[in-house]
């Protein structure tokens, strides 16, 4: 395998994600075969040949400087498991 | 102790003056209630696309050309991945590869004189929402209304080698994008911030030292203070045989101290890819040049040229030119008339104090170019005598009547009546025959006891050049 523990429980962590064992080594395999096919992405030889940072052959989709109205606030709060006054209220971070 | 050169990158976010956010149409109006000025796309709800404004691209490209960059023919949009309450989505839409301009500068004065500071690039992305945090419980309250106003990042070189040169830059680019009209340059409020990147190394080496990222500096005096005092921790650090840890500090400009912000295990892994919600901007020639056919008068050039067309000196243009609308207003000024040092004067003067006492900028200031004109016209034909100016300019400050109206209604104004001074005159040189007895045998040095004795008459008031040459007539008639 490619990947390590390690490295899964890194990207969990910047993820914000809890792993158990079990989900540790799913995610192992599961991330082993992307590098895989990235891997067979890799092998075709692009000498030449323009990355693309696209697929769809479209440039400048952009819209003018004007309001279009916003969301009611009942809805914006919807979502949210918590809020008050307006805000949406989460656990405390501070950083 | 061996001499040290400190290092100094700034990395500056300018909060762009659109109308609406840079991926939605929610306005960027500040003070609005929480989270009412925010939408599917700005809130980061499943399946919704971003569709970039076309004038954060424009403003983008003002700057580009006002700082002599390379303005990419082609750039993209990336996502920088990272997990914070006031980030909806998960990642910010930046740049990361192909920005939108690279390799600018900026002219700085320094005490050795200008200095070019390079730009290494200036990129567009969006800001994130405003997390509070509460004071009692462990609870933070978000508000995302300002989650996805536009920024413009701009990135200089680690060109700069002291506190004061890192003020002057700052101070000429929130200028510059000011002039430009793209950012109010409001750095309390936090329309430009600036976070800064230093190091030190020893006096003339080749190598850099290892950095330190400083952020929370949110005034010119802040810059200068953090800076100094993260110079000398270094400094410090180095001589005691330590080794500098590259880190994120905070300013603390309370306690005057910078602290580490974030713990090791949170090191920047932001996993930058190109973001697949919107296509690439392509910026053609007939682009660039109808922006730059739009571009205004740029500070530092502005500056050159008031000292070359006016005969200002280098000072009296650099405060003139602060901003744009001080600027405008001097020049206007000097159309009507042609008086360009005491239209200067006048300004950095009476008509600053007046600014500052009101705490207004000089587009509400209710003495027009057309009052201040006439005023200092009044003043050059006489009919007032530069004190006297400057109590009807505060009148005309407090009423918005023109000095003309003052004058007249308050009776004040030089007395220019040949006639009525003429005959004081005669009275007065009737109760002292002695002197003017004195002054027609030779003593002509009496003649300032005499307009002493006219001017005192008339309160004052009297136009002094007229009551010299009146009352030398009379004693020698």
């Amino acid at each position: 395998m490619k990947i390590t523990d390690d490295e899964v429980l890194h990207v969990a962590a910047l993820a914000r994600i809890r792993l158990d064992d079990d989900e540790i080594l799913s995610l192992r395999n599961d991330l082993d075969k992307i590098l895989g096919y990235m891997d067979i992405l890799s092998s075709v030889d692009t000498t030449g040949v323009n990355p693309t940072h696209h697929p769809l052959p479209l440039v400048n989709a952009m819209r003018d400087d004007r309001e279009q109205g916003c969301q009611e606030l009942a809805d914006v709060l919807r979502n949210a498991p918590q809020h008050d006054n307006g805000y949406i209220v989460v656990p405390k971070v501070i950083g | 102790m061996k001499a040290y050169d400190a290092v100094i990158g700034l990395e500056v976010h300018a909060q762009l003056l659109t109308s609406t956010k840079i991926f939605c149409g929610c306005s960027t109006k500040a003070g609005l209630p929480p989270n009412t000025s925010t939408c599917p796309v700005c809130t980061g709800m499943p399946g919704v696309l971003p569709v970039l404004n076309r004038k954060v691209v424009d403003f983008g490209i003002m700057l580009g050309l006002a700082t002599g960059s390379r303005i990419a023919p082609r750039c993209i949009f990336a996502r920088k991945n990272y997990f914070y309450p006031d980030l909806p989505k998960g990642y910010q839409i930046t740049q990361y590869e192909h920005p939108l301009c690279e390799g600018g500068s900026i002219l700085i004065e320094t005490a050795q004189g200008v200095k070019r500071i390079g730009i290494t690039r200036i990129h567009m992305e969006e800001d994130a929402g405003k997390t509070i945090h509460d004071e009692k419980a462990p609870l933070s309250y978000v508000d995302y209304n300002r989650s996805g106003v536009p920024l413009l990042e701009i990135v200089s070189e680690p060109d700069i080698t002291s506190t004061d040169e890192a003020v002057a830059y700052l101070r000429e680019l929130r200028q510059i994008l000011m002039y430009l009209g793209i950012c109010d340059g409001n750095m309390e409020e936090g329309s430009f911030r600036c976070d800064a990147n230093v190091s030190v190394k020893p006096a003339g080496s080749a190598r850099y030292g290892t950095r330190t990222e400083l952020k929370n500096m949110n005034s010119f005096r802040n810059v200068q203070r953090a800076l100094q005092y993260e110079i000398e921790r270094h400094i410090e650090i180095i001589e005691s045989g330590g080794e500098v840890v590259q880190e994120t500090l905070l300013w603390d400009p309370s306690r005057g101290v910078t602290v580490s912000m974030r713990s090791k295990e949170e090191s920047h892994d932001y996993r930058y890819f190109p973001e697949p919600d919107l296509v690439p901007v392509e910026i053609d020639s007939a682009w660039i040049d109808s922006v730059r056919s739009a571009l205004p008068e740029l500070p530092f050039a502005r500056r050159e040229r008031f000292i070359g067309q006016y005969g200002l000196p280098a000072y009296d243009a650099g405060v003139l030119t602060q901003t744009k609308a001080v600027a405008d207003y001097y020049e206007e000024c000097v159309r009507l008339l042609d008086r360009p040092k005491e239209i200067s004067n006048w300004i950095m003067t009476e008509v600053m104090r007046a600014l500052n006492e009101q705490g207004i900028p000089i587009t509400e200031l209710i003495v027009s170019p057309e009052m201040l004109t006439g005023l200092i016209a009044l003043i050059d034909k006489g009919s007032i005598s530069g004190s006297m100016a400057k109590e009807v300019f505060a009148e005309m400050v407090d009423t918005g009547e023109s000095a003309g109206g003052i004058i007249e209604k308050k009776g004040i104004g030089q007395i220019n009546d040949e006639e009525e001074l003429r005959s004081l005159a005669r009275e007065i040189i009737d109760a002292h025959p002695d002197e003017a007895h004195k002054y027609r045998s030779g003593k002509t040095g009496l003649l300032g006891f005499f307009v002493g004795m006219l001017m005192k008459a008339t309160r004052g008031e009297a136009n002094p050049k007229l009551a010299s040459r009146i009352m030398k007539e009379l004693l020698e008639e």
